[in-house]
């Protein structure tokens, strides 16, 4: 396995940079979040039609660029980086998985061209609470009449819940097994709210099902083998998060490299004091260590390995990165001094987002007792 | 490629597997720093053993005997000699640090003197750079050079000190200071010289292990010959920091899987007594899993050849953070290990797999402090990675 970038995926990350610098500038972000949608539609029409970023891991036979999961994440650490509110995660790097691995043909037929084409945002709910796959935890049930299911129950926290137009969302069989259905967002009986989050970019929400009507041909899989697909697919999503992470970790460090350069105490510039530049080289390691299991993982999941590795593989990104997130965007505010604490300045718009995302596919201890697991057996 | 590289790790464990049998049994996974004391005598021998089938010095020039392997190449042999069990290479600083730096900047002579001996596995050095008023603070040295104008030969006075493994060498290589009056990293000489002599005196010190992998060392008109040195009189820290660069080298890998064999130790043991049910010893054998993969694969990126030229700073971030990563993991780590023994750390073992683990707790102390402190380092990477302000140094 060779580590270098080739010269189209720095192409790929530098492009993206670009184009977030200017799309998702601080002043971008924070138009967004004040919105209702919690998103610019104009941005998202480039970045999904124009630049094609939901189709890149998508396959050529489904309208897509056929690219590997590596790609998505030096996009995603992108994202990460520039704060981007976008219904990106949910639609490319959740639920295209999903619909992956699930490998229902003829619904990847219906569904995948219009996320490739960006005509199409998709969410997945995960449980009847959080956002990390438990099947256990599913509330909602389906019951069969004829060729379609009919739907009922809750889902208490689903990304881009009220925004998505294609909901991937699990619910129980009669029999007991889970089965994933998808359902659109203009189904009758399907209603969605938005939560008053504390991190702004990026909403959360609520879906309600009552006595939705399904087709059958949109029923994905169940039991087992949905089970098997749900890791998988969750595995590739936590090493696209733990990339945005890495990306949002690096943006602290380098936001408060450029704050502490101008500002001056005792007669010179603070970042001269070995106790501040011991502190950044600190989250340098962190973050290079966080990227480095991340680039790791994604070029390992590359390879389609066994369900077993690639869990661990995610955990191990996904765990690092979320804790070098929170680590760097704390010290970002603490070596801000009084700005570090306000409203004005960006170190707590990704404060928010790494205390979310930390436990969104696996807080950082779940995902290491899952790790333990392996390693020395169920406790 | 990746065809030949599976053949070439089979040739390497089969090898492994063949030769370290029989008297050099007793060798597996012994030796190496915080066990230098486990059978020196029998490790040169296999030193040899190796040097006569060409495992040695593996990515060195054919032309100064070594096999000219690729660095993909060099990195499976480090693994799999580890994988293995091999012992701790008692010539290492030979092979890793003193070869490669005659290779690139010594004279012919000193090439042919020294190169085959290293090879051979019959000539080992070690390191005379730290003093004791010169520690982080290299360029303070003030051991004395100066030239006898009788017959050229440079006359050395003063004292190295923490200089590992110079009871087992012939060699040392010193950083001496030649321009009298000169300061900080000017007028500095490097030196080539042997150890038994008259006017050198090693004295082993006692570390916190109870053991002596380091001494002091004393030169009291001891002499170096005008041929052994390296570069030119007064340009000694170019010579100096040349080879501190091939400190961070390819073995990276392999000391990796030594690591993970410490780690699965630790797991056997955490199964074996109990630990393995302790939810907060589980958190941490995972978390101490989760940094080594992320070590593995920063090795790999700082390894990492662009395919197609591109030049990219991120190997050499990953490069920077290595030594502090790895050896605050190893730290780390050695707490974890007498955490997961309990009281079975606190009594010297002679049962290999418990020993091992006692050694990593008490040596793991000495990763963070030798090779650049964990302070130094920060300020590397604060500088050097980050761009911020240098610290204030003394004029020169
Ligand atoms: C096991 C072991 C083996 C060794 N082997 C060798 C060898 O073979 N050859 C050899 O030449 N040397 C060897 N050394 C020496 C090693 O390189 C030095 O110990 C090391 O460079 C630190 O120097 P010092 O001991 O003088 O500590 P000092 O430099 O006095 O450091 C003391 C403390 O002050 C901190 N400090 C110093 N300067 C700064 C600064 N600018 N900013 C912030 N903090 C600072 C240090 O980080 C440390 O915590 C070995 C050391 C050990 C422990």
């Amino acid at each position: 396995m060779d580590f270098a970038l080739n010269s189209d995926q720095t192409m790929i990350r530098d492009t993206a940079a670009a184009f977030l610098a200017d799309a998702s500038s601080s002043a971008a972000v924070r138009a967004a979040m004040a919105g209702a949608s919690g998103f610019d539609a104009k941005v998202w029409q480039t970045l999904a039609q124009e630049l094609a970023w939901c189709a890149t891991a998508i396959p050529e036979e489904y309208e897509g660029l056929g690219l590997a999961c590596f790609e998505t994440v030096l996009l995603a650490e992108q994202c990460g980086r520039f704060l981007l509110c976008a219904p990106y995660f949910a639609t490319a790097c959740l639920s295209v998985p999903v619909l992956l691995e699930t490998g229902n043909a003829a619904a990847c037929g219906r569904y995948l061209p219009q996320i490739a084409g960006g005509t199409l945002t998709a969410t997945t709910a995960l449980s009847a609470t959080g956002l990390d796959w438990q099947p256990g935890k599913v509330a909602a049930a389906a019951i069969r009449q004829d060729d379609h299911y009919l739907l009922s129950g809750a889902y208490r926290q689903v990304i881009d819940a009220a925004t998505a137009g294609l909901l991937l969302l699990p619910a129980r069989l009669p029999g007991g097994e889970t089965a994933l259905f998808a359902v659109s967002a203009t189904a009758a009986g399907l209603s969605a709210t938005t939560h008053d989050t504390f991190d702004r970019t990026r909403r959360t929400g609520a879906v309600k099902l009552d006595q939705v009507r399904v087709d059958a041909g949109d029923m994905l899989a169940c039991g087992e083998a949905l089970d098997k697909s749900m890791q998988r697919a969750c595995a590739g999503a936590a090493i696209a998060l733990a990339a945005e992470q890495v990306g949002g970790a690096q943006a602290c460090l380098d936001m408060t490299l450029a704050y502490i350069a101008e500002r001056k105490q005792f007669g010179r510039s603070i970042a001269s004091f070995q106790a501040i530049k011991h502190r950044c080289a600190e989250m340098m390691v962190r973050i290079e260590a966080a990227r480095s299991a991340v680039h790791g993982a994604a070029r390992q999941a590359a390879t389609r390995p066994g369900d077993a590795d690639l869990t661990l593989e995610a955990a191990c990104a996904k765990a690092l990165a979320s804790d070098a997130y929170f680590y760097c965007a704390q010290e970002s505010i603490q070596l801000h001094g009084g700005v570090g604490f306000t409203w004005e300045y960006d170190p707590h718009l990704h404060f928010k987002r790494a205390q979310a995302g930390g436990h969104w596919l696996g807080s950082s201890d779940e995902l290491r007792e899952r790790v333990a697991a392996n390693l020395l057996g169920a406790i | 490629m990746s065809e030949d590289n599976a053949a070439f790790r089979a040739e390497i464990s089969g090898w492994m597997q063949d030769n370290l049998q029989g008297e050099y049994q007793c060798l597996r996974h012994r030796g190496g720093p915080g066990d230098e004391d486990a059978h020196p005598e029998l490790r040169k021998q296999w030193e040899q053993h190796l040097a006569r089938a060409r495992w040695t010095c593996v990515g060195w020039p054919e032309q100064y005997g070594g096999r000219n392997l690729t660095p993909a190449q060099q990195v499976i042999f480090h693994e799999e000699y580890a994988r293995a069990g091999g012992p701790g290479r008692v010539g290492h600083l030979g092979e890793t640090l003193i070869g490669p730096t005659l290779i690139a900047l010594g004279s012919e002579e000193q090439k042919q003197r020294f190169l085959p001996g290293i090879v051979a596995g019959t000539q080992y050095w070690c390191q005379g750079y730290s003093e004791p008023n010169a520690g982080s603070d290299l360029g303070n040295v003030q051991t004395k050079a100066r030239q006898d104008e009788a017959g050229g030969d440079w006359i050395v006075d003063g004292q190295k000190v923490w200089t590992s493994l110079a009871h087992e060498s012939q060699w040392v290589f010193v950083l001496a200071r030649c321009e009298p009056g000169s300061k900080g990293n000017k007028g500095l000489i490097f030196l080539l010289m042997p150890l038994d002599q008259p006017g050198i005196e090693v004295r082993p010190i006692k570390q916190l292990t109870g053991t002596s992998e380091f001494s002091e060392v004393f030169f009291d008109g001891a002499r170096a010959r005008n041929a052994d040195v390296v570069g030119a009189p007064g340009a000694g820290w170019k010579i100096a920091m040349a080879l501190l660069g091939f400190e961070r080298g390819l073995s990276t890998l392999g000391q990796q899987a030594h690591f993970e064999h410490e780690l699965q130790l630790v797991c056997a043991a955490a199964k074996a007594n109990g630990a393995a049910r302790n939810p907060m010893l589980r958190n941490r054998i995972a978390q101490a899993w989760m940094g080594l993969k992320a070590m593995r694969y920063n090795a790999m990126r700082m390894l990492a050849t662009s395919p197609d030229g591109t030049v990219d700073g991120a190997a050499d971030n990953a490069g920077l953070i290595a030594k502090y990563y790895w050896s605050n993991w190893h730290r780390d780590f050695g707490k974890l290990a007498a955490d997961v023994l309990g009281f079975d750390a606190d009594i010297a073992s002679t049962e290999p797999a418990l020993l091992r683990l006692q050694q990593v707790f008490f040596f793991s102390r000495a990763d963070t402090i030798y090779a650049g402190t964990n302070e130094i380092q920060l300020n590397i990477i604060a500088e050097r990675g980050l761009g911020m302000p240098k610290e204030a140094r003394p004029a020169n």
